[in-house]
């Protein structure tokens, strides 16, 4: 129930992009084409998942023991998730092709994204397990699916719109996600965490 | 404790550094996947414009197609010969000797002086804006609208209009991509082979009086090239000459009986026969000049008579020992 709690959390709640506003600028650069924002859902869920992971280890083998989780923190986080995403890719562009035309150049460019970041950071804040951290970063990037997704749908409608001159491109998206976000304060209250 | 934190950190920082440089490191040489050097060494050969004129998404997919067998080595027209021999050197393969660099030419010579309007239009200023208006300002229904549309969409800036508002194509810039072309709303660009000096300026399929009162440089279909042609290389179709490229050898004789100037060519580049002392006198040259400029007997060295030479160049390609040079006058 836990797993499910932190799960749901991070998708509809807290969501990376709407209430915490991590990852801000993939949401609103790749969010022109509903398959592309999809697509770009699915790999920064596969980063999310796997730098959890990362992170966990990272933070409870490495700098808890040794004391260095004050300041080492990020630098190793970063260092370890962008080893660990171009090593899984070279696997994927190896064994599937498929695959890898799919996630295309998204996978490479998010490893340094700051929601990616702010995830690792999160998940040694909140001490989590590694089967709830987990929970959390597949949650998270599920989040953040849900939510490029949507503003791709959205902008995508808004093609046929009429938009106030002035208010045209990057304005009108802006507002739009501002918009989003307000409807993703509804979620809050909905779990007790 | 704080030398000891100092070292911790070194430490473990560098091992992770290090643990996952030597994992990558060993991942990229197993994991490694071969991508045909030929792709790359191509793509460095073509121009990198990227026009699309070969059909291909930019030059990188032509150079995939290339590899893959889909398209030909010459396949890129910007590049040309140059390009298409880099190609087929990387690709072991001889490229097509035939093929030269094409250029856009313009079929009309109906400036402003000479084609007479029919109307005012004050439309977009776009030829095929014009176009649509009741087939534009222009008489003629064949010639050059003249709002510069070639000159717009040429990527290579080798279209230039001239005062009386009639394309110029510098052939030295044409790269030959097509894309006025497929602009001109009246067709009236073709692409020809760069070596080819001889045009006619005219696309209208008008009877010859029709034309005269629309346009003084205009074929009227007096067939007078057609007769003069040595090499029976001008065609005559729909009251309009039209020459045969594969026949045409630029000796410009049509260009002189032309009445209105309609079939043109620049009488500078000119070539003429010179006959060196390689000559060993067989007669083979003067056999097959048209002109019958060419005098001398059987073993004595040849002469060319200049003022009757038409720079057909039969003789050059005829002469077994090479001693005739193509020479361009001054």
């Amino acid at each position: 129930m836990k797993l499910f709690l932190i799960f749901m959390g991070a998708v509809v709640v807290n969501n990376f992009v709407l209430s915490r506003f991590l990852g801000i600028c993939p949401f609103l650069g790749v969010s022109k084409k509903i398959e592309t924002a999809f697509s770009m859902g699915i790999a920064v869920t596969f980063v999310m998942t796997l730098s959890a992971m990362a992170s966990w280890l990272i933070q409870n083998y490495i700098l808890i023991p040794f004391g260095l989780e004050r300041f080492l923190q990020i630098v190793s986080f970063i260092l370890v998730i962008a080893s660990l995403v171009q090593f899984v890719e070279m696997v994927i562009q190896k064994t599937s092709p498929a695959l890898y035309q799919a996630l295309g150049i998204y996978l490479p460019l998010i490893t340094t994204n700051c929601a990616i970041l702010g995830l690792a950071l999160l998940i040694a804040l909140k001490e989590y397990s590694l089967i709830e951290s987990l929970a959390f970063g597949f949650g998270a990037g599920a989040g953040f699916t849900l939510a490029i997704t949507m503003m791709a749908g959205i902008r995508e409608e808004l093609q046929f719109g009429d938009v106030p001159k002035p208010l045209e491109g990057a304005a009108i998206a802006l507002i739009i996600a501002g918009l989003m976000s307000m409807a993703f304060m509804g979620f809050s209250g909905l779990i007790a965490m | 404790m704080d030398n000891n934190v100092f070292l911790i950190s070194v430490i473990s920082m560098g091992g992770i550094g290090a643990f996952f440089g030597i994992v990558l490191a060993y991942a990229s040489k197993k994991f490694a996947i071969k991508v045909d050097p030929r792709i790359e060494q191509i793509n460095e050969a073509l121009p990198g414009a990227n026009c699309g004129a070969c059909g291909y998404p930019g030059c990188s997919g032509f150079a995939e197609a290339i590899v893959e067998g889909e398209a030909p080595v010459d396949g890129c027209p910007v590049g040309g010969r140059e390009v298409a021999e880099k190609i087929a050197g990387i690709m072991g393969v001889e490229a097509s000797a035939t093929q030269e660099r094409s250029v856009a030419r313009l079929y009309c010579q109906g400036d402003c002086e000479v084609a007479v309007d029919r109307a005012l239009y004050d439309g977009v200023q776009d030829c095929r804006a014009a176009q649509a208006v009741n087939g534009g300002p222009k008489a003629c229904k064949y010639g050059c609208l003249g709002f510069g549309t070639c000159a717009e969409v040429c990527p290579f800036d080798a279209i230039t209009m001239d005062e009386n508002h009639l394309p110029h194509v510098d052939i030295e810039k044409c790269t030959g991509c097509g894309k006025c072309v497929q602009a001109c709303p009246r067709n009236l660009f073709e692409l020809v082979g760069v070596s080819k000096e001889v045009h006619v300026g005219c696309k209208s399929q008008e009877r010859g009086k029709d034309v005269m009162k629309v346009c003084k440089a205009g074929c009227i279909g007096c067939r007078k090239c057609v007769k003069a042609c040595p090499f029976d290389a001008m065609k005559f179709k729909n009251n309009l000459a039209k020459i045969d490229y594969e026949k045409c050898t630029s000796c410009m004789v049509c260009v002189e009986v032309c009445p209105t100037n309609a079939t043109y060519s620049d009488f500078d580049k000119r070539k003429k026969a010179v006959i060196t002392d390689e000559c060993i006198g067989c007669t083979l040259c003067k056999k097959v000049c048209p002109v019958e400029a060419i005098t001398g007997e059987v073993k004595v060295k040849h002469q060319v008579d200049p003022e009757k030479c038409i720079g057909c160049s039969l003789c050059f390609e005829k002469c077994p020992k090479d001693a005739i040079k193509m020479i361009r006058e001054e």
